[in-house]
């Protein structure tokens, strides 16, 4: 009990300044927010813990739950619409996989501020941190989804392109950022404007359908755009590249022989080079950078009211 | 000398909506906004709290007091000005406020732990010294939820004092837990005192600043009024409590309270003893008036409030003085506040009120707890 501990022992002349005032640099949110980086650590390991807690399968569920998604849309697109793509379970996944992700972020971080309101009004901390740990919390269910995917491919006897493995980081990275800031963004707006949150559960649906994954880009989408020119379109939507990447990583192959009667060959995923691919993620990456910069700048400006508006 | 709070120039205004639009469909049919006003919760506040330095900070409610709090903790974001802060902080402005109610206590140590700012390594070797203050003993596993109030604000007590900060908030949050573990807190504060740590305490109990701080700062609608000395700045909150008669009721303003005042001249009353005041009133209103008078403890919280049928009196126009009496007030030590409001005997509207008319500090000394002193006994027969 009677230890110095260092603290004690640390001349006020040398402790660290802390300012709190009405406006923050970029920086300085970005350097608060590191040195909170343990306090996002345990955000995150107490939202896995508390969301699976009482659940008798517990976090075995953050798998089953997608699988039995997965076999949902397997039946209604590949069994009873009968799109003709073989291991179509292969395909969906390799999209779905990157939806989860997105899902499991943007709806948890829309409300994540209002939800956490007690301690929002009570204890200082980077509000940042509430969105952030949903993006870190949608991470550990992604890995898992990854072991799930695993198994599915060793059922059905399919190997990933192993060569295009690193281009998964350079996707999930975009994705990241770009889901992340949107996240963000939405987590300080629903504070002001809680609409938000129903705004956001009926759009996503929208954007499901927006983004190849029960359909193949290649065969649905690109021959009626690309003619007009306007395939740029479809690119405006941020999830896009990361599914055709995975895709092109975990399915492989570009053209298939369909399992509808007559065989035809079907394009599913579009004949690109692994440069195009590294090129669009860049693409999101860089996109993604500026949108975190503008979102930081209305969330710091947002943020001072929430204590208030809660 | 370097400070350990640098309040400089703080202002933060609020601002009330009369109605709220926070729905879609009343923004867009309403796009100007909601009516609203604004409300400057603090005006260009400035103190400083040294190292090594307890400070009070009192005020009556609405003064300001809890925002100014907020803002040095970083909940709330100043308008204007800025706070400067040297070294760790840790806000004891509500008790257990960081926790998870699902998860355990000792899941519960560690994420507050990290809010407050400390590292994993820091808190797994205070993790005991925590257990042990917070007096939960096996309990640290169980989750939060199954907690009794008690065992709650006992182990986010042991968290906030047991992190060590440079600089501790509290906002009258002292009274919490059984005697014996108030005992134990006021020990810890105490022992942060001599530690040199910096403290600086919210209270409206003039007693309590008294005891603990060697500066207090008063706040009155938002503004620093006075700074200095613990007694010297006690007497200006009493002033301020005295001389009010600004919360008269607008829509009626047919009356005012313009002072009470006692006949002695001082506020305190010894426990069980008769409080007897004089109340200047200033009136356009000729008639029969009640006076009703009503108590609220140093928690604020109403204790009594006179019935309408009492207190009838005749008021005339003009300048008059009403003599008010409290016969016996049972209450326990404590500072403790009076509101008159002067009703209309015919209609009851409400001629003339005034929060906090008069503070009566009860002296004396008494083991009980609650409000009250209750005449009590037991014996077998």
């Amino acid at each position: 009990m009677s230890e110095v501990t260092p603290s004690s022992r640390r001349p006020i002349e040398d402790r660290p300044v802390r300012v709190v005032s009405a406006r923050l640099g970029f920086l300085q949110q970005i350097r608060s927010i590191w040195r909170s980086r343990e306090l996002l650590n345990y955000m995150v390991v107490s939202d896995v813990k508390v969301k699976y807690k009482e659940s008798a399968l517990g976090i075995v569920w953050s798998m089953v739950a997608p699988a039995l998604t997965l076999v949902i849309y397997y039946l209604v697109f590949g069994a009873l619409l009968k799109n003709g793509i073989p291991h179509f379970v292969i395909f969906l996944f390799s999209g779905l996989i990157v939806w989860n992700f997105v899902t499991n972020v943007v709806i948890p971080s829309t409300s994540v501020v209002v939800d956490r309101q007690a301690i929002v009004k009570k204890v200082a901390f980077p509000r940042e941190i509430l969105a952030l740990s949903t993006v870190g919390a949608g991470l550990v269910y992604f890995v898992m989804q990854l072991v799930v995917f695993a198994i599915f491919m060793a059922i059905f006897r399919t190997a990933p392109q192993w060569s295009l493995l690193w281009l998964v980081p350079v996707a999930l990275l975009g994705l990241v950022i770009i889901i992340g800031s949107i996240g963000l963004l939405l987590s300080a707006l629903n504070v002001f404007l809680r609409d938000i949150k129903h705004l956001v559960e009926v759009f996503m649906q929208l954007w499901f359908y927006l983004t190849p994954i029960v359909y193949s880009y290649s065969r649905q989408v690109e021959p009626s755009l690309v003619h007009h020119g306007l395939s740029w379109l479809y690119f405006l939507n941020p999830v896009a590249p990361a599914v055709l990447t995975f895709q092109r990583i975990f399915y492989v192959h570009e053209y298939v022989q369909a399992t509808t009667p007559g065989h035809a060959v079907l394009q599913v995923i579009p004949h690109w080079s692994t440069m195009h691919y590294l090129e669009m993620n860049l693409a999101v990456i860089g996109v993604g950078l500026v949108i975190f910069a503008v979102t930081m700048k209305i969330f710091g400006r947002l943020q001072g009211n929430f204590a208030q508006e809660l | 000398m370097l400070n350990a709070i640098e309040v400089d120039e703080v202002s933060k205004t609020f601002r009330i909506h009369h109605e709220r639009h926070s729905s879609l469909k009343e923004r867009l049919l309403r796009p100007g906004g909601g009516s609203h006003s604004d409300f400057e919760a603090l005006r260009a506040v400035s103190f400083n709290v040294g190292p090594a330095e307890t400070v009070g900070i009192l005020g009556r409610n609405g003064s300001g007091k809890s925002t100014i709090l907020k803002t040095i903790c970083g909940v709330l974001q100043p308008s204007s000005g800025e706070v400067r802060l040297r070294g760790t902080l840790a806000a004891l402005l509500e008790l257990g406020a960081g926790f998870q109610p699902e998860l355990s206590g000792r899941d519960n140590i560690y994420l507050s732990g990290s809010m407050l700012g400390l590292s994993k390594r820091t808190i797994r070797g205070l993790f005991d010294e925590i257990v042990e203050f917070s007096e939960l003993g096996d309990f640290i596993d169980t989750p939060v939820k199954f907690y009794s109030s008690g065992m709650y604000v006992r182990l986010g007590f042991a968290v906030a004092v047991n992190v060590d900060p440079d600089i501790l908030v509290v906002d009258e949050v002292l009274a919490v837990g059984d005697e014996k573990f108030q005992a134990k807190c006021m020990a810890r504060i105490s022992r942060l005192q001599n530690d040199g740590r910096s403290i600086l305490l919210v209270s409206h109990s003039a007693a309590q600043v008294q005891t603990l701080c060697s500066r207090a700062v008063v706040l009155d609608h938002g503004s620093v009024i006075a700074d200095g000395a613990v007694g010297t700045s006690i007497d200006a909150f009493r002033s301020v409590l005295h001389a009010d008669t600004r919360e008269v009721d607008s829509a009626g303003p047919r009356a005012r309270v313009e002072a009470v005042t006692t006949e002695s001249g001082r506020c305190d009353v010894v426990m069980g003893g008769a409080w007897r005041g004089i109340a200047r009133v200033h009136s356009e209103f000729a008639g029969a008036v009640r006076v009703v008078a009503a108590i609220r403890s140093p928690r604020n919280e109403l204790l009594s409030a006179t019935p309408i049928s009492q207190g009838l009196v005749s008021l005339r126009p003009g300048v008059q003085d009403l003599s008010l009496q409290i016969a016996r007030l049972p209450f326990l030590p404590g500072t403790y506040t009076l509101s008159i409001s002067l009703r209309d005997a015919d209609s009851g509207d409400s001629v003339a009120h005034v929060e906090q008319a008069a503070i009566i500090e009860i002296t004396g000394e008494s083991s009980s707890d609650g409000v009250f002193e209750l005449d009590f006994d037991a014996k077998i027969l």
